[in-house]
């Protein structure tokens, strides 16, 4: 992939803002415009950026894992979520659980933000490993 | 009675199964003899359930049950079952022991062993079933049994098309026999053969009464080889002897026989009943004894007159005289007898003689004496001499004939030719194979091992027993038969003589019209033989052009729905998309005005999605299309983000990103030919059926917005997600919470997607690495 | 606005299907991704449209404020842009594959599995058992065997 100089400058810049948007987006999804698919999207975006810029063998560097095994521990970690619902023997299977951190303000945490992390792992690992799997092809 | 009639009635069908299991394992005449042995273990279990079976109501047990769809099952021994279970085993056992020798040395006797045991347990589930549901899964397994016996040879494709032919026409008629049984049980209101037979009155009363019988009728007549579907019994010949013997002449062909006479207590007043069994019945019988006089190959003979005595079974329970139902049961025990025996004869002539060929054969009786005593025996009773029991049967058929008013004429007539006939082929079978001047064979032949000898013998000197004491035969068997089909006791004793009458004036005629026949047969049979006006008897033709007919005619349907074109399949499906909802829509009464907001500028985003949408058909090259679909993605982001939905806004602005990066840089590399290969006028027909479909959708998606909106589940999800899933974005609580299980599916099918992704890529590396 | 955007998902559908219509694999994928917009803006439109107030509860509130937008169908079609994401580029792949192993993206010379009907020089079809006969050649085959 020959990509221009702006591109490779701006490279670290398209790769960590993205980055942190995702997490940011995946983090806020519960109470505001965001979430595991969206902030998923966004992080395989600056992936994708980052792999045009530099190649994917820096990407697949910067992911530390390949993409399908993110893949599948986010879906390994949105079923597991799941489980912890069996602490109360009469709910079913995804009943998500709640504890209330008083910490000034009461901060909810909940078994839906480890699927929802499930959730973004999983969209992350499928776009970059279709989108890296493409682009590379020749 | 000390045992319990589910014992009695199971035993049978249990140990028979087993053996059948058992078999396979087992080499050579050992299966035959563990067979034969299963099989006269069942005949004395029946004999020892004989006297039950004698009380009107005969043995019953109930075994299984499906009380959700109301139907009942169970086995029923009466009178009439009675008969045929004894046939059945007896002649089974016999069979079985005649099969071990006659195929001695064969590697695959066991297998087929193992159908015959099969066979004779569907046969005797069939004749003891008192539901239909079971009768007919009986009744089934006898077809497929009888498909695997044909086809015993089956590298021959004679025998291969004669099993398939056999299948097809028995399988068929079971089809239709289905139908009619249903309709018979839904009338009655119960599955169960003695239930619908006493609900005799509301089975008729129905409104499809007549299509259920005829559809019952139609299934038996397949089974039982009656005109027009006769013409497989003969090809079925096929299958070794043994299997002639026992599937083709002494018992599966007399299982429609045996249904007609089960269900003529409910239909026997009917006129359309009678009538069509009377036809059918004499029209089978005449073709049947013609036929035979037409064939040299002893078991072609022998299986045309078992189609004659097959019609004449047909006919006498179309008969309306009670006489006839009494005449039919001996009529049929005898003919079992007789005709089993002259079966295994036949197949001992072969085995010995190397040929079965009548023309070929002539002056035995030296070289098997005991053979050609048991054939004697078994033509005596054939031809109806006294003092078999033929000459019995032949009698009282007589005059069951002459007595049931306006038939009587021509059924005596045809049975006086139909007589002569079996007479001639008797004859053949007795005098012209083993007197008269003896024939070269193409091996020196001699009286074979006693257990093939055991079966002709011990069937055709029952048949002289018999005959020598009438009474007993009818009281002891006849009688309870009668009394099953009539629906009601009754008597006719059977007579050995009746003194001078116009009927044994009929048996002297027709005993010297058939010796003529038999004189004349040398010259006789060549010249029927080729007579072409006698083939239109052989309807096979028939079945043939319908089969090709059905062949051809998939052939066309697969060829115009499946005609390769990827275009045409997809204009298809498009067409279909698009028309039904406008049909629907018509249907349902025009067009729909919804009720919404006035314009406002966000409509220029929808201006922009068609703009794009248009630009994106009409690309010249692929670049410029998946330049005109980024900006279709966009701008539909934009409408889901002046839409309130911020999230869906975000996502679909995302996606159309990579969609963008990845299908430039991937179909760019793709050498497509950056014009559309249309021509103009194809172009044109496509624009049409898209403009179609385009419009079917807007339509379709107006009337759904002009009608009023169920706001409950929105709702419910606006007041639940806060105190219920702690998130103040719905549509996320919604994907995590109330709906998560749907969202775990749905990231699995993403992940499912990039593994088969990836795959795929692999696989092309591979393939272009190995190309070089 | 109901009308309008009706027409406008008339255009995209019509658009698709033109698309899909045609003979190469890369302009059918485009009309592919075109139906699958289309499909989500129609989920998207019966759950009502107009407003332009997101489904958000105000901090504070325990229940949804009427006149938000309907929660449900941006649920629905929120999933559905990520997986026709995912289908597409299986599609893609799949149009890759084909021509890798035909040299071609026309669909007319993709017919390995249904050979044409009617072409005389057609390659021998492979012993696979169900290939169709050539149109000319009679049912005669299957009529012997029966």
């Amino acid at each position: 992939m020959d990509a221009t100089v702006i591109l490779r400058v701006s490279a670290p810049l398209l790769l960590w803002v993205p980055m942190a948007l995702s997490l940011y987006l995946l983090l806020r999804g519960h109470n505001d415009p965001g979430g595991g698919f969206v902030g998923g999207l966004v992080g395989a975006a600056g992936l994708v950026f980052h792999a045009i810029a530099r190649g994917h063998a820096a990407a697949l560097r910067v992911m530390r894992l390949p993409p399908a095994s993110w893949c599948g521990l986010g879906l390994l970690l949105a079923a597991a979520s799941g489980l912890l619902a069996w602490l109360d023997p009469q709910a079913g299977y995804l009943t998500h659980r709640w504890w209330f951190a008083d910490v000034g303000v009461t901060l909810p945490i909940g078994t839906a933000l480890l699927f929802d992390i499930g959730v973004y792992l999983v969209v992350v690992g499928t776009i970059t490993a279709m989108s890296f799997a493409l682009v590379a092809e020749d | 009675m000390s045992i319990a009639p589910v014992f009695l009635l199971a035993l049978p069908l249990g140990l028979g199964f087993a053996a059948a299991a058992a078999v396979p394992a087992m080499r050579g005449r050992g299966a035959a003899q563990l067979g034969a042995v299963t099989a006269a273990v069942a005949l004395l279990v029946y004999l020892l359930a004989a006297p039950g079976a004698a009380e009107p109501e005969g043995l019953r047990a109930g075994f299984w049950a499906v009380p959700s769809l109301g139907i009942a099952g169970g086995l029923r021994l009466d009178g009439l079952s009675l008969v045929f279970v004894l046939l059945i085993a007896g002649i089974g056992a016999l069979v079985l022991l005649y099969a071990g020798r006659y195929l001695k040395g064969d590697p695959r006797l066991p297998r087929l062993i193992t159908l015959l045991l099969l066979f004779m347990v569907a046969m005797l589930g069939a004749v003891t079933a008192d539901d239909v549901v079971t009768l007919f899964v009986f009744w089934e397994l006898t077809s497929l049994a009888s498909f695997f016996l044909v086809g015993y040879d089956h590298e021959k494709p004679g025998a291969r098309k004669a099993a398939l032919q056999a299948l097809l026409v028995t399988a068929g008629g079971g089809l239709a026999l289905l139908a009619g049984l249903i309709l018979a049980a839904v009338a009655a209101g119960t599955t169960s053969l003695s239930g619908i037979i006493a609900a005799r009155e509301a089975v008729l009363a129905h409104p499809a009464a007549a299509p259920a019988m005829l559809l019952i009728i139609l299934g038996c007549f397949t089974k039982s080889a009656q005109f027009p579907f006769h013409f497989w019994l003969p090809n079925a010949m096929a299958a070794p002897t043994p299997v002639s013997a026992y599937l083709h002449s002494a018992t599966m062909v007399k299982l429609g026989v045996y249904l007609l006479a089960r269900l003529n207590p409910i239909y026997q007043h009917e006129a359309l009943w009678q009538d069509v069994l009377t036809t059918a019945g004499l029209l089978t019988t005449a073709t049947g004894a013609l036929m035979a006089l037409r064939e040299s190959d002893l078991k072609r003979v022998l299986a045309w007159t078992t189609v004659t005595a097959l019609g004449t079974l047909t006919m006498l329970i179309g008969l309306a005289p009670a006489l006839s139902a009494t005449a039919a049961v001996t009529f049929l025990v005898v003919h079992a007898l007789y005709k089993a025996a002259l079966f295994l004869v036949a197949g001992i002539v072969d085995h010995e003689t190397g040929t079965r060929d009548a023309a070929a054969l002539g002056g035995l009786r030296h070289a098997m004496p005991l053979t050609a005593l048991a054939a004697v025996l078994a033509a005596f009773s054939m031809a109806g001499l006294p003092p078999f029991v033929g000459f019995v049967a032949k009698e009282i058929v007589y005059e069951a004939k002459l007595a049931s008013g306006s038939l009587a004429g021509p059924a005596a007539m045809v049975g006086f030719l139909v007589n002569a006939a079996m007479v001639a082929v008797a004859g053949l079978m007795s005098w012209r194979l083993f007197f008269g001047p003896r024939r070269p064979t193409p091996q020196v032949p001699h009286d074979p091992p006693k257990s093939m000898l055991a079966g002709p013998i011990l069937l055709a000197t029952l048949g002289l027993l018999a005959g020598a004491a009438p009474s007993l035969l009818g009281e002891w068997l006849v009688d309870g038969a009668v009394a099953s089909i009539l629906g009601a006791p009754a008597s006719a004793p059977l007579k050995f003589w009746h003194g001078f009458t116009p009927v044994l004036a009929l048996s002297v005629a027709t005993i010297g019209f058939g010796l003529l026949l038999l004189i004349l047969w040398e010259r006789l049979m060549p010249r029927l033989r080729r007579t072409a006006a006698l083939d239109r008897l052989d309807t096979a033709r028939g079945y043939e052009a319908a089969l090709a007919g059905i062949v051809s005619w998939s052939d066309g349907t697969t060829r115009t729905v499946q005609h390769g074109s990827l275009r045409g399949y997809m204009r298809v499906l498009l067409l279909t998309c698009a028309l039904v909802p406008l049909a629907l829509l018509a249907w349902r009464g025009g067009l729909a005005r919804p009720e919404g907001a006035p314009l406002d500028p966000r409509a220029l985003a929808f201006l922009l999605i068609a703009l794009g949408a248009i630009a994106c058909a009409l690309a010249r090259g692929t670049f410029a299309a998946v330049m005109a679909l980024g900006l279709v993605g966009f701008a539909t982001a934009v409408v889901f983000l002046t839409f309130g939905a911020p999230d869906v806004a975000l996502t679909q602005f995302t996606v159309e990103v990579l969609l963008v990066v990845i299908l430039a840089t991937v179909l760019i590399r793709l050498p497509v030919r950056a014009r559309d290969s249309r021509t103009a006028r194809q172009r044109g027909a496509d624009a049409a059926v898209a403009g179609v479909v385009g419009l079917s959708v807007t339509l379709a998606l107006m009337a759904v917005l002009a009608e009023p909106f169920d706001p409950r589940l929105a709702e419910w999800f606006g007041a639940q997600s806060v105190p219920g899933g702690h998130g103040r974005n719905v549509v996320n609580v919604i994907l995590v919470d109330f709906r998560a299980l749907d969202t775990l599916g749905e990231i699995a099918v993403l992940a499912i997607a990039a593994f088969a992704v990836l795959a795929l890529l692999r696989g092309t590396k591979a393939e272009r690495q190995a190309g070089g | 606005m109901e009308i309008a955007l009706s027409a406008a998902i008339g255009v995209l559908v019509a658009a698709a299907a033109y698309l899909l219509l045609a003979r190469d694999l890369p302009r059918g994928l485009i009309g592919f991704v075109l139906l699958g917009t289309a499909a989500n803006l129609v989920i998207f439109a019966a759950g009502r449209i107009g407003t332009m107030t997101p489904p958000l509860v105000e901090p504070g509130a325990t229940a949804l404020a009427a006149g938000a937008a309907n929660p449900l169908p941006q649920a629905l079609v929120l999933t559905a842009i990520v997986i026709g994401f995912g289908l597409t580029a299986f599609a893609l792949v799949l149009v890759m594959r084909a021509h890798a192993a035909f040299g071609s993206a026309r669909s007319e010379d993709m017919d390995a599995a249904e050979p044409p009907a009617c072409t005389e020089a057609a390659p021998a079809p492979p012993e696979t058992g169900f290939v169709r006969q050539p149109a000319r050649a009679p049912a005669r085959p299957l009529r012997e065997v029966v």
